[in-house]
């Protein structure tokens, strides 16, 4: 009998050009994503050599970091401006599609890259970015990568890669209602810490996971590398093959349902081993708040600051200390009584049309509260437009939330959506790092459904509590 | 990239776990589109004030860590954001070795591109290193060719760097020319897939 193996490994054996003994092996990239941060420098490099991008049929870029929300058309930063047309004269040189900031496909490219289908099962997807990981939902192995590799990419359409460990996360029971795939991710981190999947490439499996959308899968595997590991992935099944079917880059008909079984046939078989593996129950997690300086620092809403002394060593206390004196935190008061003056619905871990959905169920008939300024910023163009053509986005404004255009925007403040020194914003994103958000801003992740309640209230708030029928 | 074999520089030691690539180079420093330059803006947010001014709560501000080409950090180093500005940073600031327990892949990797050797030593190494480096000026000498790290004092401690990384940084060598010297597996591969 042929030996039992996992996604990752049957991936990974299909994507071999080159292997020698005791060196990392050469992978071939089906799909590169481009944006306009990381890839000025490595379109630079390739004309320096007089080098040209091999694959422009596998490379697809767009421009979501540096994007303005409010007037496309205004840019008032020349820097940006200057980056965002150095993309533009970069993809019109070396040929490569572009979803510019004026064109029906933009959007943040770990949206667009699914909702466009060109993100497929048993690919190999990399990208100038660490939250590529987010394609991992579809049983693709996507990792980011950097402006060296970027290049490396462009020019030879393939990378080096030491073959990584397996992690294998496994979430059984199922998750409580209001509970979502950020608060499981989080608890995850929050469990293990930032560096457990450091050296591994995770496979989410369990009940709890195989019960996720696509969209659930996709705000999971986005923050593996908020764990540390480069890649996280899930088995392709049906809720996979479903959501891809009609898509533009897809095949339609007999075609679509043969890969459609190929698909499927990539999904890790019964018996594999993994290098690793760690297991949490569902049941158990809450609807969870980061109360630090990186995403490991969570807590249920329910719970309290931790105290320096809940450090178990010097180097600890001192991190906590840190973080606390940072964040304008004391030890020890309850998190659903902070109050918060932002709120940030969007980035790639939260922006696509269900995430809207589920915060605008909480938002409707409510008022933000009059001090928070909230603002939605779909993931992508199409999201946007679907968004208003179910009404959503009348919800949202009718709360006093501000509706705005596709981007990053304030997951990292490189536009002008900044949050203040000193104050505070709960934020769908992925990163709650000193100075994401601006300068001295204090960031705390939650899910879009905790960011809405949040925004009502003023003050983090167990949404589980919150009754969305009545008006306040 | 430039080769490194043998490095011998002062230490300047950070006593921090999980320093993430928005400490090293905050956002607002990413809009550039040339490699160089980056190196007046690593550490950003704790080297100045907001109103740009240099704080002396940041110890890589004191005079004697001035010139300070090898950076001791705690666990986890460079994790967060993919950005390669990080190493462009550190490099064009001065650094050639970086020394810690652990560090994120993208990070780690980033670095071998970019001629800055990330030496991995155990926690009981580093933080004898972070000491020294705090109470005086410690100069400290890394060499690739024996992966040994070691004082004028007796302290001597080895790592390990896989021999395709080692080899890159070594020579200084470009990747793209190796792949590229295997063309013709790429275009095999692609005509049986296409």
């Amino acid at each position: 009998m042929r030996k039992p193996k996992t996604v990752i490994e049957k991936i990974w054996e299909k994507h071999i050009v080159h292997h020698e003994e005791g060196k990392p092996d050469l992978l071939y990239i089906d799909l590169h994503l481009v944006h306009e941060v990381t890839s000025p420098q490595a379109f630079e490099g390739l004309r320096m050599n007089n080098r040209k991008v091999r694959r422009p049929d596998r490379t697809f870029a767009t421009m979501d970091h540096n994007v303005p929300t409010i007037h496309r058309n205004v840019i008032k930063d020349e820097v940006s401006k200057t980056q965002m047309e150095t993309l533009k004269v970069n993809c019109e040189e070396f040929g490569v599609p572009l979803a510019d900031i004026h064109h029906p496909d933009q959007g943040i490219v770990h949206v667009i890259g699914p909702e466009l289908g060109l993100t497929q099962p048993g690919k190999t997807i990399v990208c100038g970015d660490s939250h590529t990981s987010t394609h991992g939902a579809f049983g693709a192995l996507a990792f980011g990568i950097g402006t060296s590799e970027v290049e490396h990419v462009l020019a030879t359409q393939t990378i080096w890669q030491a073959k990584p460990k397996t992690l294998n996360v496994k979430v059984d029971g199922k998750l409580g209602k209001g509970v979502t795939a950020k608060d499981l991710i989080l608890a995850i981190i929050g469990k293990f810490g930032v560096k457990f999947g450091t050296g591994y490439v995770i496979e989410y499996t369990g009940e709890a996971v195989r019960s996720l959308s696509m969209e659930g899968r996709m705000t999971v595997c986005n923050m593996s590398i908020e764990a540390g590991a480069r890649a996280g992935l899930i088995s392709p099944d049906d809720t996979t093959v479903e959501f891809l079917r009609g898509r533009r880059h897809v095949p339609e008909g007999e075609a679509f349902d043969q890969l459609a079984e190929e698909w499927k046939a990539l999904a890790t078989d019964e018996g594999a081993v993994y290098d690793e593996t760690v297991e949490i129950n569902a049941e158990e997690i809450e609807p969870q708040v980061t109360w630090g300086t990186n995403p490991g620092m969570c807590i249920p809403v329910s719970e309290t600051v931790p105290t320096v002394e809940d450090g178990t060593n010097e180097n600890e206390k001192e991190e906590i200390k840190r973080a606390l004196e940072y964040m304008g935190l004391k030890g020890g008061e309850p998190i659903d009584s902070v109050p918060i003056e932002h709120v940030f619905i969007g980035s790639c871990t939260n922006s696509r049309l269900a995430d809207l959905r589920k915060a605008s169920e909480i938002v409707k008939g409510h008022k933000v509260n009059p001090n928070v300024r909230a603002i939605v910023v779909p993931g992508s163009h199409s999201v946007k437009a679907q968004a208003e053509a179910e009404g959503i986005d009348v919800i949202f404004k009718e709360a006093g939330f501000e509706w705005r255009e596709a981007g990053c925007s304030m997951c990292l403040a490189m536009n002008d959506d900044v949050v203040p020194e000193g104050e505070r914003c709960a934020s769908t994103s992925n990163r709650n790092f000193e100075g994401r958000q601006g300068t001295g801003a204090r960031t705390h992740l939650v899910s879009p459904e905790m960011a809405a309640a949040a925004a009502i209230k003023g003050h983090f708030y167990d949404v589980r509590h919150l009754d969305v029928h009545a008006t306040i | 990239m430039e080769p490194i074999r043998k490095h011998e520089g002062l230490v300047f030691p950070l006593n921090r776990a999980n320093v993430d690539t928005d400490q090293i180079i905050p956002k607002q420093f990413l809009k550039r589109i040339s490699r160089q330059g980056f190196g007046q803006f690593v550490f950003y947010n704790w080297r100045f004030d907001s109103k740009g001014e240099l704080r002396n709560d940041f110890s890589l501000n004191q005079p004697k860590y001035e010139n300070t080409s090898i950076l001791v950090a705690g666990e986890n180093f460079g994790c967060g954001s993919s950005r390669e500005h990080a190493p462009w940073a550190l490099q064009d600031y001065g650094f050639r070795v970086i020394i810690a327990p652990s560090y994120a892949d993208i990070f780690y990797n980033n670095c071998t591109k970019n001629g800055i050797l990330p030496v991995i030593l155990t926690e009981d190494e580093v933080q004898t290193l972070i000491n020294n480096a705090e109470a005086e000026q410690y100069h400290l000498t890394v060499d690739l060719e024996t992966k040994k790290v070691y004082d004028s004092q007796g302290f001597e401690a080895t790592f390990d760097l896989d021999d395709y990384k080692r080899e890159m940084l070594l020579n200084g060598w470009d990747d793209i020319a190796v792949t590229l010297s295997h063309a013709d597996k790429i275009d095999q591969f692609e005509a049986a897939r296409d």
